[in-house]
């Protein structure tokens, strides 16, 4: 689960780590008084769920508090679009608004889970401010990995050894330790997937700020962070795939038109490649479950077709304890539910029950191809 | 021969009286497993299927079945991990967690917590582990698809093993091993631990791995085959019009790098020699090129 950058920062400030003065608002005249109390000239971020914030005019420097209140009410009436985001952009409902700070040089200081090494490691560097791939790919020897022992924790030598590796002014080296050790400590404290601060700035007079913060939870922890729930923020989740989540159904919405409903993530992801391999292009990533039963077979038919670019379904359905009758029931069952059109389905069902499944599709009135293994399945893609 | 599961294997499921393992423990012994013992607090003394008893830890089940492979169900908010641990710390030697929905930070401790031990864990989020010729089955793959053969097959997805299967018995090309290991980010043992494994095994005379976006355990993988891997290797690396930084199903199946790109796994695997199966639809062809 991703979270805000104020409430991340929020996080940090709990835990000890220093960052700018600021408030979060959501009206014109919020947004002019907390400019007001940090002296008129002050930066207006958006609240989003997006990298690429920056870039897409959704940063802001201000020199008066009515400028902040402009932009403040610019940004809120506006869905910004980022590199990272849709066509449609994500909807801004909060900024948050902090003082200028005197930037002298910008780190980078992350935590995140290495599966090779199935351990947290440490990822520092000098260059903070860019792209950390960027600097891995161009200036390799600037950027430090380092494991860390969770069952010790960040050890003082090692806070001490990625703070020596900023090439920062030896006086700052044991503040900058501890920034590094406080950000291990929200990292597991969290259950975190990633905690990324870029910039970690030092100021011209010396202070160590978390300039920026990127925190993503691990969504199978937040079962035992009730609190960390509340920063859960729907408006900035795509419409469709939240409701799939409701059901307990995996989706992601994707550009193409060929909607595709799936048992098995990995099965799922290889169906939107033969999709594509074929010439046409998915609409959608569905894992509808191992467990899923006729009601969620036809709900995951309906999010598909909430989507009104969708033109024709690919099903994917290797039955094991999902049966391909369920699955056929569920298909009949949206059919009768849908007020649109029902569009034409290619089914390529395989394993349980599969003779009954088939039966009740092929008596059905609807415009199906069924196809026996992914050769046809592609074929019958391509066919328009 | 085959790897890690064989008529040696006495299994213990824990969490076998819930509904998916009581499902799948039936599974595994309809298919001729030795299923030995269950494992649920609080339960001793119960018979599960008429003829299997039910132990309160996996420690008494072992000292009256001596069971040497666990197969676990229970739950992440029962502490899956701690499941894990019991399993371990009793002297299970191969462990098979199908729990979906673990945190990270608890299999970061488990690893931790078994890096020196004697002992194989696969999972969790795993489909479990198949050898269809000495007719063992420790997981929950629907054990009529399979064949005995020389393909070994590794895979970090359920159904996308199941397809590959199918069109591999399809085209009358066996298993010796078929192995799952976990669709999460941090999992029990990787490509390379189970590649060293098949390497050893003379049954198996080539590999079908599988792979997909997020992490970089595949390019791992492709340099171990490069230099120690001598037999041949097909890959299909799945998730090649996934977006990045959206998780697809598997907490495992995010990019958040370049590593995690599909087209770079595939660019490191067939550099290191691997046949690269362009799409999921090729897969019983390519395999069939290959041995």
């Amino acid at each position: 689960m991703k979270i805000h950058e104020y409430q991340a920062k929020n996080i940090l400030n709990n835990h000890g780590v220093p960052v700018p003065q600021g408030e979060v608002v959501n009206t014109y005249s919020e947004a002019v008084e907390v400019a007001e109390r940090l002296g008129g000239k002050v930066v207006v971020k958006a609240q989003v769920h997006a990298g690429g914030r920056g870039k897409a005019g959704g940063v802001k420097l201000v020199y008066s508090s009515n400028d902040a209140g402009e932009v403040c009410n610019s940004l809120l009436n506006s869905n910004l679009v980022t590199i990272q985001t849709g066509p449609d952009g994500v909807p801004v409902d909060k900024v948050l608004i902090e003082e200028i700070i005197d930037v002298q040089k910008e780190l980078y200081v992350a935590f995140t889970i290495d599966g090779v090494k199935k351990n947290i490691v440490a990822i520092v560097s000098e260059f903070g401010g860019m792209e950390i791939e960027e600097v891995a790919q161009n200036n390799p020897d600037k950027v430090l990995t380092l494991e860390i022992d969770s069952s010790l924790g960040a050890s003082p030598y090692k806070a001490r050894k990625l703070a020596n590796f900023l090439n920062i002014d030896a006086k700052l080296i044991r503040s900058a330790a501890s920034v590094i050790s406080s950000l291990y400590d929200v990292f597991v404290a969290n259950d975190c997937s990633l905690v990324e601060i870029n910039p970690l700035v030092i100021t011209g007079d010396g202070r160590i700020l978390a300039a920026d913060a990127k925190i993503t939870i691990d969504d199978d922890a937040l079962f035992r962070h009730p609190d960390l729930f509340e920063f859960y923020d729907p408006a900035q989740e795509d419409p469709f795939e939240k409701q799939a989540a409701e059901f307990g159904i995996s989706y992601v919405k994707l550009d193409g038109d060929i909607g595709c409903l799936v048992n098995g993530a990995g099965l799922a992801m290889a169906t939107m490649d033969v999709t594509r391999s074929s010439g046409a292009s998915p609409a959608n990533f569905l894992d509808v479950g191992g467990g899923a039963d006729e009601s969620k077979v036809s709900e995951a038919l309906k999010i598909i077709l909430l989507d009104e670019k969708v033109k024709k379904i690919f099903i994917n359905i290797f039955g094991g304890i999902l049966k391909c009758d369920i699955v056929a029931r569920g298909i009949l069952d949206a059919s009768r539910n849908i007020d649109r059109e029902f569009p034409e389905l290619v089914v390529r069902m395989l394993g349980t029950n599969f003779d009954e499944g088939r039966e009740i599709l092929m008596k059905s009135d609807l415009n199906i191809s069924l196809v026996n293994d992914l050769r046809e399945a592609s074929d019958s893609l391509k066919s328009d | 021969m085959s790897i890690i599961v064989d008529r040696q294997t006495k299994l213990l499921v824990q969490g076998i009286t819930g509904k998916e393992g009581s499902f799948h423990a039936k599974k595994c012994k309809g298919y001729g497993t030795n299923l030995v013992a269950g494992v649920v607090p609080g339960r001793a003394g119960e018979v599960f299927d008429e003829s299997v008893p039910i132990f309160d830890s996996v420690q008494d089940a072992i000292d009256l079945t001596e069971a040497n492979t666990s197969l676990i169900f229970v739950p992440p908010n029962l502490r899956a991990d701690d499941a894990i641990i019991e399993a371990v710390d009793a002297g299970i030697k191969v462990v098979i967690c199908v729990t979906e929905g673990v945190p990270v930070m608890d299999m970061v401790k488990v690893s931790n917590y078994i890096r020196d031990k004697d002992v194989i864990l696969i999972g969790p989020n795993c489909p479990g582990v198949i050898s269809p010729a000495p007719k063992v089955k420790v997981g929950i793959m629907p054990g009529d698809i399979h064949i005995p053969g020389n393909v070994g097959v590794v895979s970090r997805s359920g159904t996308l093993t199941y397809e590959a299967v199918w069109q591999l018995s399809k085209l009358g090309i066996g298993q010796s091993t078929c192995v799952g290991i976990g669709g999460d980010p941090v999992t029990g043992i990787s490509f390379v631990d189970v590649l060293e494994m098949f390497q050893k095994d003379d049954e198996t005379k080539a590999v079908v791995l599988i792979g997909e976006i997020g992490g970089n355990r595949e390019q791992e993988a492709a340099e171990y085959i490069k230099t120690n891997f001598n037999k041949p290797v097909a890959s299909l690396i799945v998730g090649q019009t996934a977006p990045k930084g959206k998780r697809m199903g598997h907490a495992g199946a995010i990019i958040t790098g370049k590593d995690g790109l599909a087209e770079e796994k595939i660019r490191t695997l067939s550099s290191a020699g691997a046949s690269i199966i362009p799409s999921i639809a090729d897969i019983g062809e390519v395999v069939k090129e290959i041995i």
